[in-house]
């Protein structure tokens, strides 16, 4: 799937729920599932800056794709970090980087993205693109 | 509720308000107090009315507005008890107050070998401009360190203190963990060594009387937008003598007595440190915030907090799992914990959705989270119109949040 079909998939399952509590709880259960990163990446150089929550993300490139793996201490950033893994893993370098990130907006967890100085998501973000172009780069 | 409970409640249009759909309870207070009717209408008033520059009084509007800018002064004067108002220097908040004191120190009190102390327990504002100022003079900054209570070692204080110590920086209380810090007692030692003292009051002014004279300390700052005021405007006392030696800090107009291009003279105290046109809508504000505190009483705050601490306290202590970070004896209304196995980023995002702002993080003291090895801390801060009711659905807020994520 492309990634704008996999925001649309992701968009229309949130459409489900009828409250935030709901939201919440499915992202719990997302981050149970998140393709978790190996014990040998949990390194304070993959820690992303500027979260309040420790967020370690890791990349590798198979055959032109760029996957992820990530960990959080808390769990709903471990639940959006899973949504975001879901959306930008095994895709290519080039649609990583020129897809804007829009479900986020869309099943209203803006505030989770909002530039304060705890909230690190577009950090989180950043860091997976920049991924993206260092291995577009090579 | 009581009546005086709710009169104030009403004074405070904000707080009238439903937050995802729930009615707003505000804990946030340690970083910023909301504002009452009385400060938002002298400022929207000042505006309306009054506006103006000041000191150059050739006209009315002009001449208002620079005596209610000097009632303001009187009024901080009058709150904390300085001798004059030539000692206090209105400054955008407590952060430029303690830069302020830094950089004009560090240009002739501060020689290499020197030393500053200051607590483990302070604001990133009270440390990072005594790195700058010492890394441009070759001096030392020491640390007091803090016991697991969340009280400060006092007797490391004291074997810190020699007569290389050049200044005490401490906080009257900490922001972080709600610690009064026995200031009087440790003022008095670092005076003995002979060192300047300069009391961070960011979270004091707020809470409690404070009387800088009888605390004999040579600074104090604090910000008027903890102190119900608004943004943007603060106060740093000093005492005339310290104030006079030191050099002026920014330069321009308002702090000079005559300029040729010759040279120029610096205006008396407390204009020296005062260039450029102030805040004045924040100075008519900060005036009003006086007010309102001495009408609703000090000690009246003073007392409700104590009573909202030891409930939320009580409360929080019932329920499994809360590890509190800062047990001090001498505590203001704040109070740091975990709960055990929630991050508190969790748990602040559901207490968002419930309608309760709390702080979570590490308070812009990330050294006092190092200490306690913790990645930081959910913090709930009271003021006056809280009420015994909010905490209780705070309580229960905590509740849900144990259950989704246990
Ligand atoms: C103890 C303490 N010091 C300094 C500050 C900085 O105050 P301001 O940001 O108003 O300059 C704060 C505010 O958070 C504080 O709590």
């Amino acid at each position: 799937m492309s990634i704008k079909e996999i925001q649309e998939e992701i968009i229309e399952e949130f459409a489900m729920f009828d409250d935030w509590m709901q939201k919440y709880d499915y992202l719990i259960e997302l981050s149970k599932d998140i393709p978790l990163i190996s014990e040998e990446y949990r390194l304070n150089q993959n820690l992303i800056k500027g979260c309040q929550s420790k967020v370690w993300l890791h990349s590798t490139a198979i055959d032109g794709k760029v996957i992820y793996t990530a960990d959080s201490d808390a769990i709903i950033t471990k639940g959006i970090a899973a949504l975001l893994i879901r959306v930008l893993s095994e895709q290519k370098a080039k649609d990583i980087l020129e897809n804007e990130m829009y479900f986020i907006d869309a099943i209203g967890l803006k505030e989770h993205l909002s530039m304060t100085r705890s909230n690190g998501l577009v950090s989180m973000i950043k860091q997976m693109k920049f991924y993206a172009l260092a291995f577009q780069a090579k | 509720m009581t009546d005086i409970v709710l009169n104030i409640r009403d004074q405070f249009p904000i707080l009238h308000q439903k937050v995802h759909g729930h009615p707003l309870i505000y804990f946030d207070n340690a970083a910023t107090s909301q504002k009452p009717l009385k400060v938002i209408n002298a400022i929207s008033e000042y505006y309306l009315q009054g506006n103006s520059n000041i000191h150059r009084g050739a006209h009315y509007l002009s001449n208002q507005a620079t005596e209610k800018y000097e009632k303001s002064r009187e009024a901080v004067r009058r709150l904390i008890n300085a001798e004059s108002t030539e000692e206090i220097i209105l400054t955008k908040g407590t952060t430029e107050s303690i830069n302020l004191v830094a950089s004009c120190l560090s240009q002739f009190l501060f020689q290499p070998g020197d030393e500053i102390l200051i607590s483990g327990l302070e604001h990133h504002a009270n440390i990072v401009p005594w790195q700058i100022a010492v890394e441009q003079k070759g001096a030392l900054i020491k640390v007091i360190p803090i016991l697991d209570s969340g009280e400060l070692d006092l007797v490391a204080f004291k074997n810190l203190l020699s007569p290389k110590t050049k200044l005490l920086a401490l906080s009257h209380i900490s922001n972080a963990l709600g610690t009064i810090n026995p200031v009087e007692e440790m003022i008095a030692l670092a005076k003995e060594k002979g060192a300047l003292v300069l009391i961070d009051g960011a979270q004091s002014a707020p809470h409690m009387l404070v009387d800088v004279q009888a605390l004999d300390c040579d600074f104090f700052c604090f910000s008027a937008h903890k102190i119900y005021g608004p943004t943007g405007i603060g106060v740093l006392y000093g005492k005339k003598a310290q104030l006079e030696k030191m050099p002026p800090y920014q330069s321009g107009g308002e702090m000079i007595k005559e300029v040729t291009f010759k040279g120029t003279t610096f205006n008396d105290l407390p204009y020296k440190f005062e260039a450029g046109t102030p805040n004045i809508a924040g100075g008519i504000g900060l005036l009003a915030a006086i007010e309102f505190m001495e009408e609703v009483g000090i000690d009246h705050i003073a007392r409700r907090e104590a009573e909202l601490l030891a409930y939320a306290t009580k409360k929080l202590k019932e329920l499994e799992g809360i590890q509190f970070v800062g047990e001090a004896k001498e505590k203001a209304a704040v109070i740091s914990f975990l709960v055990d196995g929630i991050h508190p980023s969790d748990l602040g995002s559901v207490l968002d959705k419930l309608g309760i702002a709390v702080r979570t993080g590490h308070h812009c003291a990330q050294p006092i989270m190092d200490r306690f090895e913790i990645p930081g801390t959910v913090r709930a801060s009271f003021a006056v119109y809280n009420t015994e009711n909010e905490i209780d659905m705070f309580i229960e807020g905590i509740e849900k949040v144990k259950k989704m994520f246990g």
